[in-house]
C-alpha cells in the first residue's frame, strides 16, 4: 500500500520542478541524525510492516469474501455462527505479535529515559512565543524568535509568497548551537503556557511546562541545521516559534562558545530587550 | 389571543391521547415523551451540528489550502479547530447515537418507551441551549475558546469571556448525555420482553448498554476536571499552577480518564451498528456474538487504564511510559476480535451491497487503518515523533469519520425507511457513498504523510515542504463536505415520501430483530404488547 503510494507520489512528483518537490511529497519519519531517532525509525519501520502485513492479510479476506460469496455467485449462505478454535487462534496470535512488538520498544525507551553522563547541559525555556536557551555553568545565554522575512512574509495577506523565502517559519535569528558527538541534555521549562520541544531529526519532542523541568537528551552525529517546530498549543503563534539547532564541529563550537562569552553581556542584553518587546507585542496582541 | 390558543392546545392534546397518537405542531416536539419524537429530534439536532462543525473543518481546510496566512488571524484559526472539535463530538456524533438509542433501544428490546420519558425530553432539549451558548462565544469579547478542546491550562485560562460560557455549555452537555445514559440502562435493564435475556439482546443494544456506564463513569469526570479550570480563573485556586503548589499536567491526567473512555463512547455503538448490518445482508447469523459481547466489555474495561497515552511527553517516570504502552497495546486484542468476527461473518455468505452495507464495509476497512495507526501510536519511543503531529490527526480522524461518522450514515441508511415508512433513493445513496469514500481517503490519508515528515497539529501555517499534501487534503476535504450534501437530500426527499417500505423493510437480505416485526413506520407506541421472544 505504502509502497504504491509511494510510487504514485514519485511520478507526481517527477512533474513538478526538481528540487523542492522532493522534500515536498515526504511521506516518512526522517531517520535522523541521532542513535535514537535512528532507533525510533526502526521501530516504526518495523510496527508500519507489521500493521501492512496483517492489513494484507484481513483486507484479503474481507475483498475476497466481498468477490466470491456475493449473492450472484453464492446465493446459499452457511450457516456456521462460531468456531471456539479460531477465536483462540486470532486471540493469541496478537498477542504474540504484541509481545514481539513490545519489547524493542522497552529497550529503546529505556535508552531515551538514561540522562546519565551528559557532556553539556542546557536549560530551554519556552515562552509566548520564543525560546530562550541557557548554557548552563557557561554563561551563555539567549532568545531565539523567528526570523525577520518569515514574520514578514506569515502576516495575513502580507503579499510576500512563502516560497520565496528560505526555510519559511523554520529559520530563527539566534540558532541553538550545539556540538557534534556531544551528549546534549536538555532541560525543558516554560515561563508562561505548555509549549513542547520537537526536532524531527533528533527523535525528540518534550512538553515544556510552568514551574516543572522535563529532561531529554541527543547526541548528533553530524554537523548540520536541523529544524523542527513548538508541537503543543500555546496560543496565538503556536506555529510561529520554530526550534533551530546547528549541529557543529567540536572545535567550531568552543569557538562560538567563546565569542558568545566575550560578548555575552552585551549579548544578553539585547536579547533581554527583545525579549522585553515581544513580551509587549504580545500582551498587545492578547488584548 | 393566547389564552384561546392554550385552550385549543389542551383540546388537542386531550383528544390526542385517546387515540395515542401525537400532539399538533409544535407541542408535539416541545413536549415530546415519545421514544421515537425525541430519537427525530437529536437525530436532526446531531445533522445540524454536522454541518455547523463541518463549515468549521472547511474555514480550516481552506486557510491550509496553501502555505501564508489568507483567510484567518491564528486566533480564528485556533477558535476554528477548537470548536470544530466540541461541535462534532458534543453535537454531531454523540446526540446521533443517544438518537439511534432512543429510536432502535425500545423497538430492539420489545419495550413500548423508554422507561423515563420525560427525563428523556429534558436530556435533549438541553442540548439546543448548550450550544447556543457554546456557538454565541463565536461573537463575544476575545472570541470563541481556541485552547483546543482538551483546554489543556494554563492556556485556556488566557481565553476570554468565551471562557466561563464555554464550561457552563460542557456542563449542560454533560447533564444531558448522563440522563441519556441513565435512561438506556434504566430501559434495558427493566423493559426488556419476556424471554429477551440479555445474551439474546442484539448487539447495538448491547454497545449501548456498555457505553452508557462509561458516559455515567466518566462525564462527572469532565466536569470535575473544567469546575477546577472555573475556579483556578475566577476563585483563586491554583490546581494546575505550580506557583500555587498545584500542576497543569495533572489537569491532562483528569482531562484524559474521562477523554480515553470518551473516544470509546463514540465507537462502541458504532460496532452495534455494524454488528447488525454485517450479518443482515450477509445472510448469515453474525460470528461469535459472545465474543463480539465480551470484547465490548474488555475494551470498556481498558479504557480506563490507557488514558496516559495521550500524555507520553508530558515527562512521565518510565515505569508510567511502559505500564499505559503495554495496555494500550492490548486494546488491539478485543479489537482485532471484532474486525476478524465481522470478516468471518461475511466469509462465506451470501452478500449484496445496499448502502447500509457499503457504509458498513467501508467503516470495516477504514476502522482497521484508524487501529492500525493507535497501535502504532502506542509504541512510546515512536509516540515521541508522532504527539501533536498531523499523524495523530490522522488517526483519529480515521477512527472518528469513516469510523462513527460511516457507522452512523450505515445505520441512518439501514433504519431509515423503517422509521419513516418510505424507501430513500438508493441510486443516490450509493452515489453519496462512493463520493464520500473516496474523498474521506484523500482528505486523511496524506495527513499520515505530512505528521511523520514533521508538520505539528494545530498550525494554521507551514513550511513550504508540506504545500502539496495539505492541497490534497484540502481538495478531499471541500470534496468530501461537498457530498454530505447528498446525505441531507436523500434525508429530506424520504422524510416527506416515496415508495412505501414493506414491514422487514430488507426482504432479501436477513434482519432479524425485534424492529423488523413492526410496521414501519412503528406504531405510536410501539410495542403495547410485549412480543414473545424465544
Amino acid at each position: 500500500m505504502l509502497k504504491i503510494l509511494k510510487y504514485v507520489a514519485a511520478a507526481i512528483a517527477a512533474c513538478v520542478p526538481a528540487g523542492a518537490a522532493f522534500a515536498a511529497w515526504e511521506l516518512n519519519m526522517p531517520v535522523g541524525v541521532t542513535e535514537l531517532s535512528r532507533e525510533i525509525h526502526g521501530l516504526h519501520m518495523m510496527v508500519l510492516w507489521v500493521c501492512v502485513l496483517i492489513a494484507v492479510v484481513v483486507f484479503a479476506v474481507i475483498i475476497y469474501s466481498i468477490i466470491a460469496f456475493r449473492r450472484s455467485k453464492h446465493p446459499v449462505p452457511a450457516t456456521f455462527d462460531h468456531s471456539t478454535k479460531v477465536e483462540v487462534i486470532w486471540t493469541v496470535i496478537p498477542i504474540a505479535i504484541l509481545v514481539g512488538m513490545a519489547i524493542p520498544a522497552a529497550e529503546t525507551l529505556i535508552k531515551i529515559e538514561d540522562m546519565r553522563d551528559s557532556e553539556l547541559t542546557v536549560k530551554v525555556t519556552g515562552y509566548q512565543w520564543q525560546w530562550h536557551y541557557d548554557y548552563l555553568d557557561e554563561g551563555v545565554s539567549f532568545f531565539s524568535r523567528l526570523d525577520r522575512d518569515s514574520d514578514a512574509a506569515r502576516q495575513l495577506n502580507s503579499g510576500i509568497d512563502p516560497n520565496t523565502i528560505d526555510n519559511y517559519l523554520l529559520e530563527v535569528d539566534n540558532r541553538f548551537v550545539v556540538p557534534v558527538d556531544t551528549k546534549v541534555r536538555v532541560l525543558l521549562t516554560s515561563s508562561d503556557v505548555a509549549h513542547a520541544w520537537w526536532v524531527p531529526e533528533f527523535g525528540m519532542k518534550k512538553d515544556a511546562y510552568p514551574g516543572f523541568v522535563n529532561e531529554i537528551w541527543f547526541r548528533a552525529d553530524k554537523p548540520g541545521v536541523y529544524r523542527g517546530q513548538c508541537a503543543e498549543l500555546c496560543g496565538y503563534d503556536h506555529a510561529f516559534m520554530p526550534v533551530v539547532v546547528e549541529v557543529k564541529s567540536k572545535e567550531e563550537f568552543s569557538a562560538w562558545l567563546q565569542a558568545q562569552q566575550a560578548n555575552g553581556t552585551e549579548a544578553a542584553q539585547v536579547a533581554d530587550s527583545q525579549a522585553d518587546n515581544a513580551a509587549e507585542a504580545a500582551v498587545a496582541r492578547a488584548e | 389571543m393566547s389564552t384561546v390558543q392554550t385552550h385549543a392546545g389542551h383540546a388537542d392534546t386531550h383528544h390526542d391521547h385517546d387515540h395515542h397518537g401525537p400532539a399538533k405542531g409544535l407541542r408535539r416536539w416541545l413536549f415530546a415523551t415519545n421514544h421515537k419524537d425525541i430519537g427525530t429530534m437529536y437525530l436532526v439536532f446531531s445533522l445540524t451540528m454536522f454541518f455547523v462543525g463541518g463549515t468549521m473543518a472547511m474555514i480550516i481546510r481552506a486557510e491550509l489550502f496553501q502555505p501564508g496566512l489568507q483567510l484567518v488571524d491564528p486566533m480564528f484559526f485556533n477558535s476554528m479547530t477548537t470548536m470544530h472539535a466540541l461541535v462534532m463530538i458534543f453535537g454531531a456524533v454523540m446526540p446521533a447515537f443517544v438518537g439511534l438509542a432512543n429510536w432502535m433501544i425500545p423497538l430492539q428490546i420489545g419495550a413500548p418507551d423508554m422507561a423515563l420519558p420525560r427525563m428523556n425530553n429534558l436530556s435533549f432539549w438541553i442540548l439546543p441551549f448548550a450550544f447556543l451558548l457554546l456557538l454565541s462565544t463565536l461573537f463575544v469579547e476575545g472570541g470563541a475558546p481556541a485552547s483546543g478542546w482538551t483546554m489543556y491550562p494554563p492556556l485556556s485560562l488566557q481565553t476570554g469571556n468565551a471562557f466561563p460560557m464555554s464550561i457552563f455549555a460542557i456542563h449542560l452537555m454533560g447533564a444531558s448525555s448522563i440522563m441519556g445514559a441513565i435512561n438506556v440502562i434504566v430501559t434495558i435493564m427493566n423493559m426488556r420482553a419476556p424471554g429477551m435475556t440479555l445474551l439474546k439482546m442484539p448487539l447495538f443494544t448491547w454497545s449501548w448498554l456498555i457505553t452508557a456506564y462509561l458516559i455515567i463513569a466518566v462525564m462527572p469526570v469532565l466536569a470535575g476536571a473544567v469546575t477546577m479550570l472555573l475556579t483556578d480563573h475566577f476563585f483563586g485556586t491554583t490546581f494546575f499552577s505550580a506557583a500555587g503548589g498545584g500542576d497543569p499536567v495533572m489537569y491532562q491526567h483528569i482531562f484524559w480518564f474521562f477523554g480515553h473512555p470518551e473516544v470509546y463512547i463514540m465507537i462502541l455503538p458504532a460496532f452495534g451498528i455494524v454488528s447488525e448490518i454485517i450479518p443482515t445482508f450477509s445472510r448469515k447469523r453474525l460470528f461469535g456474538y459472545d465474543a463480539m459481547v465480551y470484547a465490548i466489555a474488555s475494551i470498556a474495561f481498558l479504557s480506563f487504564i490507557v488514558w496516559a497515552h495521550h500524555m507520553f511527553t508530558v515527562g512521565m517516570p518510565l515505569a508510567g511510559q511502559m505500564f499505559f504502552m503495554l495496555a494500550t497495546m492490548l486494546i488491539a486484542v478485543p479489537t482485532g476480535v471484532k474486525v476478524f468476527n465481522w470478516t468471518a461473518t461475511m466469509y462465506k455468505g451470501s452478500l449484496t451491497f445496499e448502502p447500509p452495507m457499503l457504509f458498513a464495509i467501508s467503516f470495516l476497512f477504514m476502522f482497521s487503518i484508524g487501529g492500525f495507526s493507535g497501535l502504532m501510536l502506542a509504541i512510546v519511543p515512536a509516540d515521541f515523533q508522532y504527539h501533536d503531529s498531523y499523524f495523530v490527526v490522522a488517526h483519529f480522524h480515521y477512527v472518528l469519520v469513516p469510523g462513527a461518522v460511516f457507522a452512523i450514515m450505515a445505520a441512518a441508511y439501514f433504519w431509515l425507511p423503517k422509521w419513516t415508512g418510505h424507501m430513500y433513493n438508493q441510486k443516490l445513496a450509493k452515489a453519496h457513498f462512493w463520493l464520500s469514500t473516496i474523498f474521506v481517503n484523500v482528505l486523511f490519508f496524506p495527513q499520515h504523510f505530512l505528521g511523520l515528515a514533521g508538520m505539528p497539529r494545530r498550525i494554521p501555517d507551514y513550511n513550504t515542504q508540506f504545500a502539496d499534501w495539505n492541497m490534497v487534503s484540502s481538495i478531499g476535504a471541500f470534496g468530501f463536505g461537498l457530498s454530505q450534501l447528498i446525505f441531507l437530500y436523500i434525508v429530506w426527499q424520504c422524510a416527506r415520501g416515496g415508495v412505501k417500505a414493506t414491514d422487514k423493510v430488507w426482504d432479501g437480505g436477513m434482519p432479524h430483530g425485534l424492529e423488523w416485526t413492526l410496521s414501519s413506520p412503528p406504531p405510536y407506541h410501539s410495542f403495547e404488547v410485549a412480543p414473545e421472544v424465544k
